[in-house]
């Protein structure tokens, strides 16, 4: 009898947490192909008619309001940063848990605590330091910082992994005439194919994402990437909501998508120090 | 002639090895330099000199006029006390919401069950999904004229009129019989960050669970110990550590957390917190030495927290 009150009751949570958690992005995307008489006049249509579906939202937003240029902006950002993050976050990692020099048990700590501070305490000097020399304006610089905020977490989780590779296979290709880059290369990269693609994705998913520096350093509309363009669009239009959801839809399909292909991957990256409890 | 030139010793493994580990870190380390640590020294300097957003060109700013009074002038305000009662009793909900509801639903999908997987990867979209595009989500559906929640409410008899969620400060309902007086936008702003965070105490605390040996349950059946019993004394000592520390790092991340709020109520109707008197200062009133002497006391709490945290893990040892 417990049992089944028991069953009955995991039941009706999982279905409370599933609907309070899936109905904004189901709404999100329902409502990008309502036309802008349908928002006015029919909020409340929980449901999609398929023949009505209207792609106007996407076009207009695409092509009107400069989305094709902030999607591209953030590509490049984005792809930049995670080519930069795990380049050096793999060859930083490397030196933290296998090369012996003065301050490696000083780097080992220190690292983690730099992803402690808020970016809403470094955002104003750093505002203050490149609007001075004039070259705030900048998606190049976007990428640096968000380098920055993304490098501590990218290289602890690679040293983690890197401390479970066994050093023999290393040793031998070092014996065998390798430098430790030859070695980075051949011998460490091709095995830690799951930690490489979990930095991949949370870097992604980083500068993707990023909203607080994207608002505060980009001044040129060509310059914005999709997160400042989404708050440009809905601080211009107050009554097309489908605009401002058709272009919340381009900026999270990607990440979801992405997520949910390489969900386990990702999930292992994120709770890789909560087995120790 | 005598060769007198001192015989150099070639280099040792250990230099080479010293000396790559400084090539293969160096870029990070500069840039962590550079746009981490430098700010916050510069955010002291700026926080200790009269410095106005017309003055960043000129060369005023470096000279040595430091003056307590950004500090004076925070404090003084007369919306201090309530922006930090404010700043507090968001962190403190919105982290207790969270890790509530993380830990709900890590109890609810742990086990073994068709569909597992899908399940956990859609309980963590709200936390995955760009900040700008769940706001706006969040805003639309709770928007007083156009949103779905108000006019459903409205039609099928909940609400007598549109409630609106994030751009009233007070709303006044009778409970029980007794008038509240609801802090409604600061409620609102909560709720969301449970629902966008929750997420991340889901996933650490079903890892844990999932990692807690089968034995020791099996052995308290053996001993005949009920359901409840079992959860009380396995799983909760289980789950004490990996608790505490949610909840310190999502008091730490909330208390400087800037987005959310800025993006829902830009700070308006009871919403300011601390991290928007930043931009407030710097961006509404151009007074830059004010903007950074806030920033500097969120540093110093943040400061404050960690040192607790580390005093803590090292005790542990």
């Amino acid at each position: 009898m417990e049992r089944t009150i028991i069953r009955i009751l995991r039941i009706m949570g999982l279905i409370i947490f599933i609907v309070i958690v899936a109905f904004p992005f189901y709404w999100m995307i329902v409502s990008s192909f309502k036309s802008l008489s349908e928002i006015l006049l029919k909020p409340a249509n929980l449901g999609l008619d398929i023949r009505k579906i209207d792609f106007y939202a996407y076009y207009e937003v695409l092509f009107e309001h400069g989305f094709l240029r902030y999607i591209s902006n953030s590509v490049y950002v984005s792809i930049v940063t995670v080519v930069l993050s795990v380049t050096l976050a793999t060859v930083g990692g490397y030196a933290v848990t296998r090369l012996r020099f003065r301050g490696q048990k000083f780097m080992s700590y220190s690292i983690l605590l730099i992803y402690m501070f808020p970016a809403i305490v470094l955002v104003i000097p750093l505002y203050v330091m490149f609007s001075r020399v004039g070259i705030r304006d900048s998606i190049n610089l976007l990428i640096l910082v968000y380098l920055a905020q993304t490098l501590p977490v990218a290289l602890y989780m690679l040293r983690s992994y890197f401390q479970t590779l066994p050093p023999e296979m290393e040793q031998a290709g070092l014996i065998d005439g390798c430098s430790r880059l030859g070695v980075i290369w051949r011998i460490v990269i091709p095995l830690s194919a799951p930690a490489l693609a979990s930095v991949a994705l949370y870097t992604f998913m980083i500068a993707w994402n990023e909203f607080l520096f994207a608002f505060m350093f980009l001044d040129t509309p060509e310059k914005f990437t999709l997160s400042r363009g989404v708050v440009q669009l809905a601080g211009s239009v107050h009554l097309s909501k489908q605009l401002v959801m058709a272009a919340s839809v381009m900026v999270t399909i990607p990440i979801l998508v992405l997520f949910l292909f390489f969900e386990r991957r990702l999930v292992q990256g994120l709770t890789a120090g909560a087995m120790k409890g | 002639m005598v060769n007198s030139r001192l015989k150099r010793t070639p280099p040792t493994f250990l230099d080479q090895e010293a000396r790559l580990a400084f090539w293969m870190l160096f870029p990070t380390f500069t840039i962590v330099l550079a746009f981490v640590i430098f700010p916050v020294i510069w955010n002291l300097w700026l926080s200790l000199k009269p410095v106005s957003l017309g003055d960043l060109r000129g060369a005023s700013l470096f000279r040595f006029n430091l003056t307590l009074e950004n500090f004076q002038k925070v404090f003084s305000d007369p919306d201090f006390g309530s922006v930090l009662v404010t700043t507090f009793v968001y962190t403190i909900a919105g982290s207790f919401l969270s890790i509530l509801m993380g830990l709900t639903a890590a109890f609810l999908v742990h086990g073994e069950f068709p569909g597992r997987s899908l399940l956990r990867g859609l309980f963590i979209s709200p936390y995955i999904a760009p900040v700008v595009a769940v706001t706006f989500t969040w805003s639309f559906i709770l928007d007083p004229q156009l949103g779905v929640l108000n006019w459903l409410g409205v039609s099928k008899g909940f609400f007598a009129q549109p409630i609106p969620f994030f751009s009233q400060r007070l709303w006044e309902l009778d409970l029980l019989g007794m008038r509240i007086r609801l802090p409604l936008a600061l409620t609102s702003v909560i709720l969301f960050e449970g629902w966008r965070y929750f997420p991340f105490a889901f996933l650490f605390i079903l890892a844990r669970l999932q990692a807690i040996p089968e034995e020791l349950y099996q052995a308290a059946s053996v001993d005949g110990a009920s359901p409840f019993q079992r959860f009380y004394h396995i799983t909760l000592p289980q789950l004490s550590t990996v608790l505490s520390t949610l909840f310190l790092f999502r008091f730490i991340w909330t208390f400087n957390k800037f987005d959310d709020i800025f993006l829902l109520t830009r700070g308006q109707a009871g919403t300011k917190v601390l991290t928007i008197t930043v931009y407030d200062y710097a961006f509404g009133e151009f007074n830059i030495g004010a903007s950074s002497a806030v920033a500097m006391l969120l540093f110093g709490v943040l400061s404050i927290f960690l040192i607790i945290y580390f005093h803590w893990i090292l005790k542990e040892d």
